[in-house]
């Protein structure tokens, strides 16, 4: 589309004044922006550049580097992960006017089951509607039949070449300098310039260690390894045995630190976090009476398939220089939860810096770092909460009392959900941690967990009961 | 329902919102149809028809007014609840999040100058302002010229109305839920 005389006119001036106003760098009419890495980050940075530019009068282009076949079934086109896209990202979209069609949520989830080996709990959404997505990020595990679905990855990549990005599907392999500008080389040797890079390859990828030069001051973030694999249990069975919530295991099992079984469409994923998840940590799991007993016949199904993917779970070090900018899982990244959540805050502020402030080191500083700030503290106070509940998973008395306080907040409508609320927004990654820590000083909060814990062990007889009453 | 359906499923003519109940979300059409009906001194007057991918009750997000109008199910429909709590706390940290809500209320703003503008003596061709609208409106108002629900014409032109109506004006109007 060409820009009428008057629209470059006004375009000339919004680049002139970004450049006066910062000094150098900005992006004007007709700037070339390359992104490695067509995941989320990598899309919804595409996807916010071209909307504000649009609006800021810009015309800019995008090139998408993305070697990977998202409509292929198994590990070769997909992104490795859990797939929830949580309550507060599913909201955030629909108000960006970004909606999740049935055929890329392949399950909305409507409650949470706690499992421990005290018991389970089921917590219902505080409003009784779906607003949690189970997705996949490819189309769906090996060996399944390639459905009328679209994963996740490939419905946002498609929405930012709706909006003008184009798709390079090459790998990228080099990173260099030209004048000043950043230079990519693709597998097949070809080089491109540009005058913006922002880096979106998740943690996964080797062209992470090139980037971690001198010159930029960028270090690569520190990982874990994880685990994820797929059971193909079909509709029916799901439906049956784990209906659509979320079912998360808190069990006394050592380096496990967060186990979360998730329904899909003829599937459900397992998801493993912990200290280096392997063999081992994964066979006592599935060993485990609370895990069996989610399968019929307690038997737990081979897997159609499984990966190790890497997690980020300590930030990047700076992760901007002068024309570049790192988003989602390669710079900086929730902790444990909704990291497609903070793909989308970060890739989105790393747009509305580069279209609104300029593109030099100070402005991604200005503009762009404090977003990654605000993830870095609050995964700090995380830190703290996931040593609570890893506290309630080594030590039973506790399991006892946090259950029946669920149990009863469930079963009595109209009661002030406290623990409830906390866990649920725990498990879904839907609030920040810091809003979740505020609400355990509630003045009843402390009082009701005493309570709670002089009941449910001192008066064990009520553990039947509430077992019962919870599910 | 299909399981990969997100919000809340209302059946045909069930009321999404009330007109003068308090609120604090806004909804976001994930499939079909609502509409807008705002009860004045004479009946019930249908102000808009809105469809999957728009949103509406923004105005309780901004406002502790109560909700202007009712919002009622055409046919099935499926609307997904964003939390006025979830906006507020992200729109602080991103401005941009209001970006889209700004740029629907102004196009329903410009839209609602454009009738009320047809409704002033002079005003702007009706056939004009017809092609300002949508596909998706246009379908909407074709839809509509068989079903037309308005009660009655609160105004005193009322054949002016209700001629701009039976070529689809109020389907264009803001959504003042
Ligand atoms: C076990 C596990 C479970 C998880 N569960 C959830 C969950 O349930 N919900 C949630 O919100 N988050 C979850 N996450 C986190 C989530 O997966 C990431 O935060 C999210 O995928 C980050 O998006 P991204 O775009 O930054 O990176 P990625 O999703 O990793 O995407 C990176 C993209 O870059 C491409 N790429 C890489 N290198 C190159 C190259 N050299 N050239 C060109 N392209 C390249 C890749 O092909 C890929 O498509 C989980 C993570 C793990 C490990």
């Amino acid at each position: 589309m060409r820009p009428t005389a008057r629209g470059a006119r006004q375009q000339d001036n919004l680049a002139s004044y970004f450049e006066e106003q910062e000094g150098q760098l900005a992006l004007a009419d007709g700037s070339r922006i390359g992104v490695i890495g067509g995941g989320p980050a990598g899309s919804f940075f595409a996807y916010f550049l071209f909307r504000m530019a649009e609006s800021a009068g810009l015309h800019i282009s995008v090139d998408i580097y993305e070697p990977r076949l998202f409509d292929r079934c198994g590990p070769a086109g997909c992104n490795h992960c859990g797939g929830v896209v949580s309550e507060s990202l599913v909201q955030l979209l629909a108000t960006e006017g970004i909606n999740l069609p049935p055929t890329v949520v392949q399950r909305g989830i409507e409650s949470y089951v706690l499992h421990t080996d005290v018991g389970q709990v089921q917590i219902e959404t505080p409003l009784q509607e779906m607003r949690i997505a189970a997705v996949y990020r490819g189309n769906g595990p090996k060996q399944s039949e390639p459905v009328a679905i679209a994963g996740f990855d490939r419905h946002l990549l498609d929405l930012s070449a709706t909006v003008g990005a184009k798709i390079v599907r090459k790998l990228v392999t080099g990173f260099d300098w030209n004048h000043g500008m950043p230079q990519i080389r693709t597998a097949d040797g070809d080089m491109a310039t540009y005058e913006l890079l922002a880096v979106a390859t998740g943690v996964n990828s080797q062209i992470l260690e090139q980037l971690n030069s001198p010159a930029m001051d960028y270090q690569s973030p520190g990982t874990l390894r994880a685990f994820i694999c797929e059971f193909h249990l079909g509709q029916a069975t799901i439906r049956q045995w784990l209906g659509n919530s979320m079912h998360v295991f808190l069990l006394d099992i050592p380096r496990l630190e967060f186990a979360a079984l998730i329904p899909k469409g003829d599937y459900a994923t397992l998801c493993l976090l912990g200290e280096d998840v392997d063999e081992q940590l994964i066979e006592s799991f599935l060993a485990s009476d609370e895990v069996k007993a989610c399968f019929p016949d307690t038997l737990v199904p081979t897997p159609a398939c499984h990966c190790f993917p890497r997690i980020n779970v300590r930030a990047a070090v700076r992760p901007f220089a002068d024309r570049i900018v790192w988003v989602g899982d390669s710079g900086v990244n929730r902790l444990f939860k909704d990291g497609i959540g903070s793909a989308y805050r970060t890739a989105k502020a790393a747009a509305r810096t580069a279209v609104f402030h300029g593109i030099s080191k100070a402005d991604f500083e200005k503009g762009f770092w404090p977003e990654c700030r605000a993830l870095i503290r609050d995964n700090r106070i995380a830190r703290l909460i996931f040593g609570v509940t890893t506290l309630i998973q080594n030590l039973r008395f506790l399991r006892r009392g946090v259950l029946r306080m669920i149990a009863r907040e469930q079963r009595d409508a109209g009661k002030n959900r406290l623990m409830s609320s906390v866990l649920w927004d725990v498990f879904t990654g839907s609030a920040p941690y810091k809003e979740i820590l505020l609400r355990t000083f509630h003045p009843v909060f402390p009082l009701r967990l005493t309570w709670n814990l002089l009941a449910a062990n001192l008066l064990r007889t009520e553990r039947k009961g509430m077992k019962e009453g919870a599910r | 329902m299909n399981s990969g359906s997100l919000g809340k499923t209302y059946a045909d003519g069930a009321i999404i919102v009330r007109q003068g109940d308090s609120g604090d979300c806004m909804f976001a059409i994930q499939k079909g149809q609502i509409e807008v009906v705002r009860r004045g001194k004479d009946g019930d007057v249908r102000v808009a028809v809105l469809e999957e991918g728009e949103i509406f009750g923004e105005m309780a997000i901004f406002e502790r007014e109560a909700r202007s109008a009712t919002v009622r199910a055409l046919g099935e429909v499926r609307v997904l609840t964003v939390d006025k709590k979830t906006f507020l706390r992200r729109v602080q940290e991103d401005p941009s999040l209001a970006f889209n809500l700004v740029r629907m209320m102004s196009r329903r703003i410009r839209r609602l100058s454009g009738e009320i503008a047809e409704l002033q003596p002079g005003g702007v061709a009706r056939s004009q302002d017809t092609l300002a609208l949508t596909d998706a409106e246009r379908r909407i108002e074709r839809r509509n010229r068989t079903d037309r629900r308005v009660t009655k014409d609160r105004r005193s032109g009322g054949n002016r109305r209700r001629d701009a109506e039976r070529r689809g004006a109020v389907a264009a109007s803001p959504s003042p839920a």
